[in-house]
């Protein structure tokens, strides 16, 4: 644990130590290149914005409504007669649609049973193994006007849907109920 | 299809929440997903930027060259339609590479800019995804980073007595979603004119 937490905290630096080190040695221009890049990014985040206000507004709109209590509700007879815990089944959908949503759940699910629990064990290999679907989705396709998106967002949720149950059985197997 | 998503999610939330007479709730969260998202861009602005200009040093130094040289048998197959020595396969590289570390603000920036030269290079019809969207996209909703920090983080806060002890399962189940994202992504995808 001490040793990723120290790995966690030496990454950024490291890999910034790293590329400017090395573009030093290559004599690049560096606070050029820097501002150069930064500005292309700052445009990037402009571009990005009008989507993102979309992203969030319908995301906000179908919790504060309760659809997506609503969603879950109508899911979770599925997930349990599937072997999936009552418990989770809220995660499994909310992950989809929002992170900091999913990461209040992970901690209502810590604070009830405790994060070494098998639920709270479940939970966060879920959370390491899935992703934001809706969001990466929309972000990456409207950035460029993609609307047909052929296969993509099966084979996401499928992912998706195999990284919920191989937490499951894998902790399962691991560490017990 | 994102079009009916979205248009679900508004008209779904609006009419149930109507329904459940929850119609204040609606009415706040109009209002502050737009602030809420601004804040969002706030920082993402200056972290994307950031490391926009960082990956940009990277790139006139030749450091991403190397690197997707280095995954050039790997890129080949997912993304086959992509000439190699292209700008967009330096650009996934990158992308995979920071979110294979956990940099996720790292790989985002790289990832639009990916999806950018990916549609230039798009034999389709305008507006539909060629296969190497699809199969980026995939490789990237299927999770690539091998150790979560921030649940890491939540574990220990939350009083867990070994809150590491989930990586190695982590690890696993990230490989095999990302396998089964890219196995059934070549499955779908068909053939494409090069």
């Amino acid at each position: 644990m001490k040793i990723l937490i120290l790995v966690s905290d030496f990454i950024i630096p490291v890999t910034v130590l790293l590329i400017v080190v090395f573009g030093c040695l290559k004599h690049v221009n560096l606070y050029e290149a820097f501002s150069d890049g930064a500005k292309e990014g700052l445009k990037t985040v402009v571009e990005v914005l009008p989507t993102l206000i979309g992203l969030l507004v319908a995301v906000e709109v179908m919790r504060a409504g309760g659809l997506l209590e609503c969603m879950t509700n109508l899911l979770k007879p599925l997930e349990v007669a599937l072997g999936f815990p009552a418990e989770l089944a809220p995660l499994t959908l909310v992950r989809l649609v929002s992170s900091s949503a999913a990461l209040g759940l992970l901690t209502d699910i810590f604070m009830q049973f405790g994060p070494d629990s098998f639920l709270g064990r479940v939970a966060s290999v879920m959370m390491s193994c899935t992703e934001t679907v809706f969001y990466t989705m929309s972000l990456y396709f409207m950035s460029i006007k993609v609307t047909k998106t052929r296969h993509t967002l099966f084979c996401a949720l499928m992912a998706n849907i195999a990284g919920v149950f191989m937490a499951l059985i894998l902790v399962e197997r691991i560490f017990g109920r | 299809m994102l079009n009916m998503i979205w248009g679900f999610f508004l008209i779904g939330g609006i009419l149930v929440g109507a329904f459940l007479g929850r119609m204040d709730l609606v009415t706040n969260a109009v209002i502050d997903g737009g602030k809420g998202a601004i804040q969002l861009g706030i920082t993402m602005a200056g972290v994307i930027a950031t490391w926009s200009g960082i990956l940009k040093i990277a790139e006139r130094g030749g450091m991403i060259d190397i690197l997707s040289d280095k995954m050039e048998p790997f890129l080949s197959f997912l993304f086959p339609s992509v000439p190699k020595n292209h700008k967009a396969r330096k650009y996934i590289a990158t992308n995979f590479v920071a979110n294979f570390l956990g940099l996720g603000w790292a790989a985002t920036p790289a990832g639009l800019l990916a999806m950018k030269e990916l549609a230039e290079l798009n034999q389709r019809e305008k507006g539909t995804a060629s296969n190497a969207m699809c199969m980026f996209l995939v490789v990237n909703m299927s999770s690539l980073q091998l150790v979560t920090v921030n649940i890491l983080a939540y574990r220990t806060e939350y009083g867990s007595a070994a809150p590491a002890e989930i990586v190695g399962v982590g690890i696993v189940a990230t490989l095999v979603t990302t396998l089964i994202g890219i196995v059934l992504a070549k499955c779908l995808e068909g053939r494409e004119k090069m």
